[in-house]
């Protein structure tokens, strides 16, 4: 516990100390819907993985194959190289800790936390001395007789963190741990869980649907989207190069300007000429360009097509709600100090950058 | 922050008014009168009744323990003891049976199972009574079908017997229990079981170190529960085996109706206060364990 740090260092190197896990064509059907639809995920030793994507699209149910409360109908859970297909839950050496309410109620905190060593049959000395550590290790120290009614919600998810730390599991397991949490405890806590991930090195699969939660936690981000993996990327490389539309509008805030391609692998949009990021459509198709809010200039001129809506501070940045001419709503962001002239109600032109852009069937527009 | 701005300490009250408040007494008055109209009035004179002696030469009374100690002797000493006897081992039987049951339909997790089993189960805990023993007359009776079907009498097998009335009881008493146990293995969440297994404890260690604990008092109040419910019947018995099975219920209506000597009133109000103690008894254990599973399963 060394790290005061808001949030702790993103390793580019792994420890050795964690398992590789590989999920290979995982499919998984609950009667006529399908969880999984051939889901291919690799996570490197010691990484920190979150799963991201929206309600539905099967992360819980990817959690609970490599825990083994359930079981795949195809394809290929590995731990450490090994086929878990027949290992059970009780013998996969996993840590998971649930949403809420999953301390035994009828134990202290320290008896939840040397619950495992007490299945593998270990002393009550050495329990009770690996208890009282792991509760310091979670910030928790001199609460090892409190029963779970007698803590806060945060307390319970930092003890849970406890006794699943406390059988040195391969593999750590979290669905949306923080999600039942108020938001000052659920930042500490994910900083205390990524500063423990990182000092212990253990594989750790993240389950969440917050995307700021995501992005600030995870070595890498894996987005689903009905049961399959749309991308898996570090948090700059996921907001800055999606690999999809929908990732690109599924992180961060993403406009969406009707354009139409044009030859050369361009796409013509507010008056400009882009190169299309990856295959362009065919010549004349109508599609939406997507820009992040801070790929478009904004310029003051009396002469220009959108309106200034409203402007909102955020510090060094500060951003735009337009409007076109067209009725096209759009947000962009700009220095604060090239804001001042740009009031609710000024006119202005808008810019988008050089790169390459990401475009999207138009009909999928919202 | 100044010390000043800190709230001033909670003044210390005696015990036992902090706990009237937390009691919040007015809203329990009117429980507490129901309890002295209902239960209070009826146990007192029954109290007082079974203390007062009557000559049967002058008709006149007076307080002495004759009814007292003639219903904790003899005949009507079996007749307790049978009943308690009975309520003990069909209480057990009951829990243990409808527990699982109620286990099976947890698991299933199918909806309409589930949905079937407790209406049945309500419908048959309350078929007792006189109509339950003709069900069972008929069917396993000396003459009865399944009987008959079985040849059960070549095996000795008697409806009329203690293990006859076992039967008879268990057929109310286990669905009865199936219904006053399912909410508590509801309570028991599927993250606790998960939660074990990923610690490394097997179906086995999961039931014995967490299942079980947190339904021990739920199980237990079940099993108070049946045994009052077996106590207290009398209908089935009645019809089924009349006085042949000694139990404490039939001794009091017999006594009551005058039906073997004339005025044993009070001999029947000692009987019942026996049954009232035991009553209270039972509803001494059962409310602390209630309370803590409460705490438990919220
Ligand atoms: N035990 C089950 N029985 C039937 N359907 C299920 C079961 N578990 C999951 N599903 C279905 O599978 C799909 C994926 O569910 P899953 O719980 O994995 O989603 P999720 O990504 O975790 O969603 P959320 O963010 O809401 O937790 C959903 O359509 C869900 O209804
Ligand atoms: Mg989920």
């Amino acid at each position: 516990m060394t790290s005061n740090a808001p949030i702790a260092k993103r390793r580019t190197a792994p420890d050795a100390t964690g398992v590789p896990v590989t999920l290979r064509g995982v499919r998984r059907a609950f009667g006529r819907t399908t969880a999984l639809d051939g889901l291919d995920l690799d996570f490197a030793p010691g990484e920190l993985v979150a799963l991201l994507g929206p309600s539905g699209c099967g992360k819980t149910t990817a959690l609970r194959i490599l825990a083994g409360f359930e079981t795949a109908d195809e394809g290929e859970v590995l731990m450490d190289g090994e086929d878990v297909a027949d290992v059970p839950a009780n013998r996969r050496d996993i840590g998971m800790v649930f949403q809420s309410y999953s301390l035994f109620p009828n134990m202290t905190a320290a008896e939840n936390v040397g619950y495992g060593m007490r299945v593998r049959g270990a002393g009550r000395r050495e329990r009770r001395e690996r208890a009282a550590e792991l509760l310091a290790l979670v910030g928790l120290p001199g609460r090892e007789g409190h029963y779970p009614h007698q803590l806060s919600g945060g307390q319970q998810q930092r003890v849970a963190l406890a006794r699943a730390l406390a059988v040195r599991p391969r593999v750590l397991l979290f669905d949306e741990p923080l999600s039942a949490l108020d938001a000052k405890v659920r930042l500490q806590l994910r900083e205390e869980i990524r500063r423990i991930q990182l000092e212990s090195g253990i594989t750790t699969v993240f389950v969440t649907h917050d995307q700021e939660e995501a992005l600030s936690l995870a070595d890498r981000v894996a987005v689903m989207r009905d049961g399959r993996l749309e991308q898996c990327a570090p948090p700059a490389e996921l907001y800055a190069r999606p690999a999809t539309p929908f990732v690109a509008e599924f992180v961060g805030t993403m406009n969406r300007i009707p354009g139409t391609v044009r030859g050369g692998g361009e796409v013509e949009a507010l008056g400009r000429r882009l190169p299309v990021h990856g295959s362009a459509p065919a010549e004349g198709t109508e599609v939406d360009v997507l820009l992040r809010p801070e790929e478009i200039a904004v310029r003051a001129a009396a002469d220009g097509t959108a309106t200034v809506q409203v402007a909102t501070f955020l510090g060094g940045l500060t951003r735009l709600g337009l409007r076109t001419e067209a009725g096209l709503e759009v947000k962009a962001d700009l220095p604060s100090r090239e804001a001042a002239a740009l009031a609710p109600g000024a006119r202005c032109t808008l810019v988008p950058h050089d790169g390459a852009v990401l475009v999207a069937d138009r009909s999928a527009a919202g | 922050m100044p010390a000043s701005t800190t709230p001033p300490a909670t003044p210390i009250l005696p015990r036992v008014n902090r706990r009237l408040r937390r009691m919040r007494w007015p809203a329990v008055v009117p429980f507490f009168a129901f309890l002295a109209v209902c239960f209070g009035i009826p146990a007192g004179t029954l109290a007082y009744q079974a203390f007062m002696v009557v000559d049967p030469a002058t008709g006149e009374s007076s307080p002495g323990l004759d009814n007292v100690s003639t219903a904790l002797s003899g005949a009507y000493a079996t007749g307790l003891l049978g009943s308690v006897r009975l309520s003990l081992l069909t209480a057990v039987l009951a829990t243990v049976l409808g527990a699982v049951i109620a286990q099976a339909v947890v698991n299933s997790r199918r909806s309409a199972l589930r949905k079937a089993i407790v209406s049945a189960s309500g419908v048959f805990a309350n078929f007792s009574g006189a109509p339950l023993a003709f069900a069972f007359i008929a069917t396993l009776g000396t003459t009865g079908t399944v009987t008959r079907l079985l040849d059960l009498s070549r095996t000795g097998f008697s409806l009329y017997t203690f293990t006859g009335l076992v039967l008879a009881y268990l057929y109310f008493m286990v669905p009865l229990m199936v219904v006053t146990i399912l909410p508590a293995l509801d309570g028991i969440r599927v993250q606790w079981r998960e939660a074990a297994a990923s610690c490394g404890a097997t179906r086995g260690q999961f039931w014995r170190h967490v299942g079980l604990p947190v339904l021990t008092p739920s199980l237990l109040g079940g099993a108070v529960l049946m045994f009052g419910t077996a106590f207290a019947s009398h209908a089935t018995a009645a019809v089924m085996t009349g006085s042949s099975v000694p139990l404490i219920t039939i001794q009091i209506a017999n006594a009551l109706s005058g039906n073997v000597l004339v005025g044993q009133e009070n001999l029947a109000l000692a009987m019942s206060l026996n049954m009232v103690v035991i009553a209270l008894l039972v509803i001494a254990v059962q409310i602390p364990l209630q309370r803590r599973s409460n705490r438990w399963l919220a």
